[in-house]
């Protein structure tokens, strides 16, 4: 079978791959580079357990191919901290109890945190409509809610500070 | 689960991909958001040669308004339809099923056109483009036909599209003043395919009474259609809640539901007439608001 050759920008860093074009893009991260915190969970578009951003989009990347992502940039959970600092959605999920068993953590930290790009300041329901394709069998949301708002707030308070700091200097 | 291998081409335009289509007429399936596609290719229910990704292929997911109608890409994703507040101004119904499809992630990639093409038999679009009264643009390397959504869904994913044939565009004609459309469906789970689906499209005239009216269904048939019968019942009658039940009652009549998972077929004809009144009652409320 013929393969293809790809190049991909993951957590910022290019990669490039000869790939057959039946390859799914979990199994490009997981098994061609090593980055195994993206999971499989149901492997049919259902569980979310292997959501990552796919040139700013949340996808399913079971359900995509790693052809289909040449080109692409791709963020996955190793690529949300800064250094030793936790991004402020895998802190709030320590904070809250937002996870037990964890598997489906990957998943939903990085369905939250686009969500919170688009909508900094969710209601409930706008987070649990937004997390509705990422399925925890532990948590019972509950946590989960509260990691996000946890987040979320604290997002909004750094950035309003960012815009407090940077206001004299615009002035 | 690892689909069956195949080759992979990404044209750069319309005209690359027509080509290879009608080159590898057979063999080939188009992949636009893939969330259909990938999933009858890890069940290997779907073995194709080669897939045509439409990604790079420019022009087909614009939203856009011509004096009789919307045209929609047919590679416009459910996100997109979602977000648009023009198209939901003048379209509430499009807004109404695209924010039930799947959920977040599924509608970042999912497609109209690929879910049309596609033609689940239990799919939302089908039945709001049968109540608009949509049409498709089909195009392939000999040219283009404009096809109505009426006539387009044959059986459970069997379609009049031709197999080296893209559905580039849907046509929805701009409803007159007086009008209102509204989707209603039922879900067993969250981001679950409908157990029934309703699409409700109507206008009323200067006398108060229905001049026009269309009825989609999904999910209780070999395929989505047009509920006629019902159609027939409320054009040119006042409207009111005992009109409407009657229309939705004989539009569960004419439905042909399964027994399956998602309940007995009795349950799922009751189904279609609440499903279907409260659409009716919902265009109606938007008609008159």
């Amino acid at each position: 079978m013929t393969t293809k050759h790809i190049t991909v920008t993951v957590n910022g860093e290019a990669h490039e791959a000869d790939v057959e074009p039946r390859l799914l893009l979990v199994h490009l991260l997981r098994d061609t580079f090593g980055l195994t915190g993206t999971h499989v969970g149901c492997d049919t578009s259902n569980c979310g357990a292997c959501t990552v951003h796919v040139d700013g989009r949340t996808a399913k990347s079971c359900t995509m191919l790693a052809v289909q992502a040449d080109g692409a940039e791709i963020k996955t959970i190793e690529g949300m901290a800064a250094g030793a600092t936790l991004h402020p959605l895998q802190q709030s999920f320590w904070d809250q109890h937002g996870l037990q068993c964890g598997f489906c953590t990957p998943g939903m930290i990085m369905q939250s945190a686009w969500l919170l790009a688009r909508n900094p300041d969710p209601s409930e329901d706008e987070i649990r409509e937004g997390i509705s394709g990422n399925l925890c069998r532990c948590t019972g949301y509950v946590n989960i809610v509260k990691a996000i708002q946890q987040a979320a707030a604290e997002t909004r308070a750094a950035a309003e500070t960012q815009t407090g700091a940077a206001a004299p200097a615009a002035g | 689960m690892i689909p069956a291998a195949f080759d992979y081409v990404r044209p750069a335009d319309i005209g690359e991909a027509l080509r290879i289509l009608k080159e590898r007429e057979g063999e080939a399936k188009i992949l636009a958001g893939g969330y259909s596609l990938l999933p009858l290719l890890k069940l290997r229910l779907a073995q194709p040669a080669l897939l045509v990704d439409l990604q790079s292929v420019g022009g087909l997911d614009g939203i856009t308004r011509t004096d009789d109608d919307i045209r929609i890409g047919g590679r416009a994703t459910h996100a997109r339809i979602l977000e648009d507040d023009g198209l939901a101004a003048v379209l509430p119904i499009m807004r109404d099923a695209a924010a039930g499809i799947g959920d977040p992630q599924i509608r970042n990639w999912g497609t109209i056109g690929g879910s049309l093409a596609h033609a689940d038999p239990a799919a939302d679009w089908p039945a709001v483009v049968l109540a608009l009264r949509a049409s498709f643009v089909l195009r392939s390397a000999d040219g283009e036909r404009v096809v109505p959504a009426r006539g387009f869904f044959l059986d459970p994913f069997q379609t009049g599209i031709e197999p080296a044939e893209i559905l580039t565009e849907v046509r929805i004609p701009i409803p007159p003043a007086r009008s209102g459309s509204a989707y209603q469906n039922l879900e067993r789970r969250a981001g679950d395919f409908s157990t029934v689906g309703a699409a409700a499209a109507l206008t009323l005239g200067a006398d108060g009474r229905i001049s026009e009216v269309g009825i989609g269904l999904t999910a209780v048939a070999d395929a989505a259609f047009a509920a006629t019968q019902a159609e027939d019942a409320l054009r040119g009658a006042t409207p009111g809640d005992e009109l409407i039940r009657e229309a939705a009652m004989a539009a569960s009549r004419q439905s042909r539901p399964a027994d399956d998972a998602h309940g007995p077929a009795e349950y799922k004809r009751a189904m279609v007439t609440e499903m279907t009144f409260r659409a009716l009652r919902a265009a109606l409320g938007r008609a008159m608001a």
